[in-house]
């Protein structure tokens, strides 16, 4: 066990827990921040990425000893980012949810493109979300509502 | 003032299926997820009297104005959770900004008014609870203008309604808020007044999901994120192969990872296994994951994938118990072999693999218990641990948490989840514990789709259409031997409906038909999965008769128009719709192709075509055009949603890596890298979904899209590369 300082959305958080923990249950379990979702453990599906220093991360492999000092914002926090707030509203907008349970990742997915590629293509939009699993198969209504969130900010 | 006639004769219909079901599930434990209401066994001369739903059970109208509305189903994204309420606040005239959902917990009231049980499976949730939904809200609609008349001493019949507001004469008014407590204290109307279709102000109009806002900004709760006061979380090591049992285990080292509180052995259906439990989830993996067990595997089966399908090959060459004869068996030998298509199909075993992986979380005390778990048929868990733990099911209260997608796999047929974790929390009294499966015990667990080998040959006539059609169809079935409801109205002379269904009500006309199926055992549980026997028999029927349409030489869609038998409305009205919205087929550019498939569920038929390009030997969808048939659209969009979403479900099994194998026993893919379903590049950029205009009862949604899109991607295929693609999954193009 050892003690961790974590900035999360932009507070400061302690928690006492085993090194090799991943951020997600760290997250989910000392945080009880359980918007970020566990799919498969493996870095293969997408549900539980976060932002660490502004990189879509998949929070389930990274142990929490490696995020130092780096602010780490989960789909709690991101709706008060204009970014967020705007992909957020779009998903809303489109209807795109279905069960839900990939949506965080989809959405710290979007927000992460957003931020880069201000006006995304259906590739860009592949390349960045093309890891994100949707078993409710949602995906024609996310590149719908990313290109209206673009469109908003732009 | 009852309803309209037509309705009567469904209700009619409603009460006899009802009863066949209620005197089935008499019989013992109930399994499968599907109930074929038209396949109902006999007439009974005495229907039993309607069910009565109180309002107050489904409405409550706080004095905030806010309209909570209960919803009978589960939510795993099919939107029932928004359709429910939407029909109930039309009826009401409730004001739709103020409804809000809840999920009912298992308990009598909120069973299917025709099946009897509280479940969702088989796309039942609208077709079987819109009519329940509208009287219970024209009822508390009722009951609202009867006390503010009484209020206002004028006749009930000159006040009206409109978005939580009673309207009286001389300007009278009421907010519903005001008056519910007092209406609360009415009986309810034994008879009331429904809408007409032109009345209504939210049915058939696009309307957003009630969840959505909750699931993008994380507040949504699915049963993963119960989080309850000290609460222990278990895994389990569970055997390798299907069946194993614990002969003996090492927790040397698994106790000496911190939080760990307790290893012991728990009975399975079929075996045994070693819960580990910890405070948390990664102190439980890793000292379930440093445990020995020592498994004892003798006397059970190691199935294997190769050897399952030679075996079923070879048994597809002799004809099994009938399912269909019609016409002359034999008129296929007078049919020149030039003039015949033989055909051998292949499907895999399918993961439903939905994204939140199995758990619930269960606490025993003593002389009760409680449950929180996303389940598809809550009264049945609810009274599976009460038989795992000695008490009565209403001794058990059961809390019906929203899913992270399901597609089936929280309907099984024995409750094996729910089982393991009431005899965890056995163990540890008065302590809640939740059982959460890695998702590679998901994965691992079973409770597949089966794998089926299809064999059929087909005779055609001179004017390109067939005359025969010889069938013979291989595979498990988990209804039979279950001893559960759905056994007696589903199996006939051997017979699975669930793996004929999509070949015996073939929308099309065979003058000579034979369907013959063998069930052979096999050691690996099996499960519906989304849209059942549909996915693999509409790909059979579909490929098939696309091959006899390109030897015809005729377009796919006039030559199934043409060979659809007279009765097949639904399948005619969406392919003529499809033909009309898919103007895009005849302007393709170079080396794109596209595909025509259609299908039914549950008195829903969809049509699809797509438009397919090879990219790195893999088809590549550029976008699909969906028509559907489901009777009146209750919520356009959400119909939207589902047909969308259906479609990509639908592509797993095109994926290179969409089947699970077994070798040796041992189940060879555990997580997405290996077991893949489609993500976003291996689905269409658009998907249009159009609806046709209808004012028939609605039917279900959220399967009947999923079985179209394979056939119609390898359809286009073939226009590709002269190849017909009967091996499922899709390997290489």
């Amino acid at each position: 066990m050892a003690t961790y300082e974590l900035n999360v959305n932009g507070q400061r958080k302690q928690v006492n827990v085993d090194p090799t923990t991943p951020l997600l249950w760290v997250l989910r379990e000392e945080l009880k921040l359980t918007g970020t979702k566990y799919g498969c453990g493996i870095s293969a599906c997408g549900a539980c990425t976060v932002h660490v220093a502004g990189i879509a991360t998949r929070s389930c492999v990274v142990p929490v000893s490696l995020i130092g000092d780096r602010p780490i914002v989960t789909i709690e926090g991101i709706g008060n980012d204009p970014v967020g707030r705007a992909v957020q509203d779009a998903w809303v907008e489109k209807d795109v949810v279905q069960c839900g349970y990939c949506q965080s990742g989809q959405i710290m997915s979007a927000v992460a493109l957003l931020k880069t590629t201000a006006r995304p293509t259906d590739a860009n939009i592949e390349q960045s979300l093309g890891g994100n699993l949707c078993r409710c198969g949602t995906y024609v209504r996310i590149r719908e509502a990313i290109k209206r969130a673009s469109g908003q900010l732009t | 003032m009852r309803a309209t006639p037509k309705d009567e004769t469904d209700m009619h219909v409603n009460r006899r299926s009802f009863l066949c079901a209620s005197a089935a599930a008499a019989g013992g434990l109930l399994v499968s997820l599907y109930l074929d209401l038209s396949a109902a066994a006999p007439e009974r001369n005495q229907a039993p009297p309607a069910k009565v739903y109180p309002p107050e059970a489904f409405v409550n109208i706080r004095p905030d104005g806010k309209i909570v509305i209960t919803v009978n189903r589960l939510e795993v994204g099919q939107g029932a959770q928004t359709a429910l309420p939407m029909i109930l606040a039309d009826e009401l005239d409730a004001d739709w900004s103020q409804v809000i959902a809840q999920l009912a917990p298992a308990g009598e009231l909120y069973k299917d008014p025709l099946i009897g049980i509280q479940m969702i499976g088989g796309s039942c949730s609208i077709p079987n609870s819109f009519q329940q939904y509208r009287e219970l809200g024209a009822k508390t609609r009722a009951m609202l203008i009867a006390t503010a008349a009484d209020r206002w001493g004028v006749p009930a019949d000159q006040c009206r309604t409109k978005d939580s507001v009673v309207y009286g004469p001389g300007n009278r008014s009421a907010r519903y808020a005001e008056l519910a407590e007092d209406a609360a204290r009415r009986p309810a109307p034994t008879v009331v007044q429904l809408k007409g279709a032109s009345q209504f102000h939210l049915i058939g109009k696009p309307v957003r999901r009630l969840d959505s806002r909750a699931k993008c900004d994380g507040s949504q709760k699915f049963s993963l994120d119960l989080d309850l006061p000290g609460m222990l979380i278990a895994l389990l090591a569970r055997p390798p192969v299907f069946g194993g049992r614990v002969r003996g285990f090492d927790d040397r080292e698994a106790r000496n990872v911190s939080g760990v509180r307790d290893i012991f052995e728990i009975p399975l259906v079929t075996g045994s296994a070693v819960a580990v439990v910890a405070d948390r989830f990664w102190a439980a993996k890793q000292a379930r994951d440093r445990m020995k067990v020592d498994w004892d595997l003798s006397g059970i089966d190691h199935p294997d994938s190769l050897q399952l399908f030679a075996k079923y090959k070879e048994i597809a060459q002799m004809p099994g118990n009938i399912a269909v004869r019609l016409g002359d068996e034999h008129a296929i030998d007078h049919i020149p072999a030039s003039d015949r298509i033989q055909a051998e199909y292949e499907f895999p075993y399918l993961a439903h693999a939905p994204m939140e992986p199995l758990n619930l979380t269960v606490r025993y005390d003593r002389d009760r218990a409680e449950a929180w778990a996303p389940s598809q048929i809550a009264t049945w868990e609810q009274a599976a641990i009460a038989e795992v733990l000695g008490l009565r099911p209403e001794q058990v209260t059961f809390h019906v948490l929203a899913a992270g997608g399901s597609f089936g796999r929280r309907g099984t047929t024995d409750s094996h989840f729910v089982r393991e974790a009431a005899a965890i929390a056995q163990r540890l009294p008065g302590t809640p514990v939740k059982l959460i499966y890695t998702r590679e015990d998901d994965m691992k667990s079973g409770y597949y789709r089966p794998m089926f080998v299809h064999r059929v040959e087909v005779g055609i006539g001179p004017d390109g259409m067939p005359i025969t059609w010889k069938h013979v169809i291989v595979g498990q079935s988990f209804v039979i031997g279950t001893g559960v409801i759905q056994e007696a109205i589903l199996v006939k002379n051997g017979v699975d409906r669930l793996a004929t269904e999509g070949t015996d009500d073939s929308p099309y006309t065979l003058p000579n038909m034979h369907l013959s199926v063998h069930h052979p055992k096999a050691n690996v549980p099996t499960l519906s999965h989304r849209s059942v026997g549909y996915g693999h028999n509409s790909f059979v029927r579909e490929t098939l008769v696309d091959e006899l349409a390109t030897r015809a030489k005729a377009d796919p869609i006039a030559y199934r128009l043409k060979l659809l038998k007279p009765d097949a409305k639904k399948f005619r009205t969406s392919l003529t719709l499809l033909d009309q919205k898919s103007g895009w087929r005849h302007r393709l550019p170079r080396n794109h192709a596209s595909g025509i498939a259609c299908s039914e569920y549950n008195g829903t038929c969809v049509a699809c075509a797509v438009e397919v390009s090879i990219e790195n030997k893999r088809p590549r969808m550029h976008r699909a055009t969906l028509a559907v048939d489901c009777g009146l659209a209750v919520n356009p969009l959400s119909i939207e949603n589902q047909m969308q979403g259906g479609l990509v479900f639908g592509l797993t099994q095109l994926m290179a890596n969409g089947a699970i194998t077994l070798k040796d026993g041992h189940v060879e893919q555990g997580n997405f890298d290996r077991y893949a379903p489609p993500y976003m590049p291996d689905t269409p950029v658009s998907i249009d979904v159009h609806i046709v205009p209808s004012a028939e009862q609605p039917t279900g949604v959220g399967e009947p899209p999923v079985p179209v899109i394979a056939p119609a991607v390898v359809n286009a295929l073939f226009r590709l590369t002269r190849k017909r693609y009967r091996s499922l999954p899709l390997t290489t193009v």
